[in-house]
């Protein structure tokens, strides 16, 4: 599996986040994904990169085109340094949140797309990756 | 492009979001909408969305929000032209939108608003007594 382009933007604000959908709508549509298919992973990247500038305290999205043989995906990856996550699997669950919001973003965008992945450490920050397949 | 413009139609009010909303600006429409209902006594809310790439779990939950707060002030909304591809995502997303009616499209939406709404007198009387 090789990337074969990637691109890294900042998610400190609100805005950002807006940003960051436009771009991964941009990229989607290059790639020739079906609009269901750019819907949902641009809804799913809303959802993560929203996780990463409220409660990781602002962070990175990275977007990278991958090539596995014949098959081509995209794979987002975001990044912070913010307070983690203590319990993946409590946090995962629909309706748990710590803020004030429906507690879907996470088990929404994991079930939006094709790999899902949290890695985090409580104090050292949260990496979670998606990667949808064409 | 720092507030979302609210149109009055005879008794509703029309929203059209034509932005990418950041959330700051969905919270405000949140807010505005609840005071022009106040303000205006309008029955009903029509939000056309059928601009709207996408909708999350923060702009599901602001419908939710503004749907809720207009029954109290008793006014019905109506979400109306999601995308098809917009309804099929907020499925798997997982988002009921609940108390949130919904239309495929204006017409239709002021339609289930009027349907809702109390009937007016004067309508009875020209469609004569009913059995
Ligand atoms: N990047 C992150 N850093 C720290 N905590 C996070 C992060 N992303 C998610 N969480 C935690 O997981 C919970 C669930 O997230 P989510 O499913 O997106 O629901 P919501 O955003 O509505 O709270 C959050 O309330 C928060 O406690
Ligand atoms: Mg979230």
């Amino acid at each position: 599996m090789r990337v074969r382009k990637d691109e890294s933007r900042p998610l400190r604000a609100e805005d950002d986040v807006v940003r960051a959908r436009q771009a991964v709508r941009s990229w989607a549509v290059e790639m020739g994904f079906s609009l269901v298919d750019q819907t949902k992973l641009v809804t799913a990247a809303s959802e993560l990169a929203r996780n990463t500038v409220v409660y990781g305290g602002g962070g990175t999205l990275r977007i990278e085109l991958l090539e596995d043989g014949a098959r081509k995906g995209l794979r987002l990856v975001f990044v912070d340094e913010g307070a983690g996550i203590p319990d993946v699997e409590t946090a995962l669950r629909d309706g748990y949140t710590t803020g004030t919001g429906l507690g879907l973003g996470l088990g929404g965008a994991k079930r939006l797309v094709n790999e899902f992945a949290i890695e985090s450490r409580p104090g050292a920050g949260t990496r979670v990756t998606v990667v949808k397949w064409k | 492009m720092d507030r979302i413009p609210i149109l009055k139609m005879g008794p509703f009010l029309l929203v059209t979001i034509q932005v990418d909303m950041h959330d700051r600006l969905a919270l405000s429409l949140q807010d505005d909408l609840a005071e022009r209902i106040a303000s205006t006594g309008a029955r009903g809310v029509l939000i056309d969305i059928s601009s709207l790439e996408i909708v999350d779990s923060f702009i599901g939950r602001v419908l939710a929000n503004i749907a809720g707060v207009s029954r109290v002030l008793d006014a019905q909304t109506v979400v109306v032209g999601m995308q098809p591809a917009v309804a099929i995502t907020l499925v798997e997303l997982g988002l009921s939108l609940p108390g949130v009616r919904t239309a495929l499209n204006v017409e239709r939406g002021m339609e289930l608003l009027r349907g809702v709404m109390e009937p007016d007198p004067d309508a009875v009387d020209d469609a004569g007594p009913e059995g």
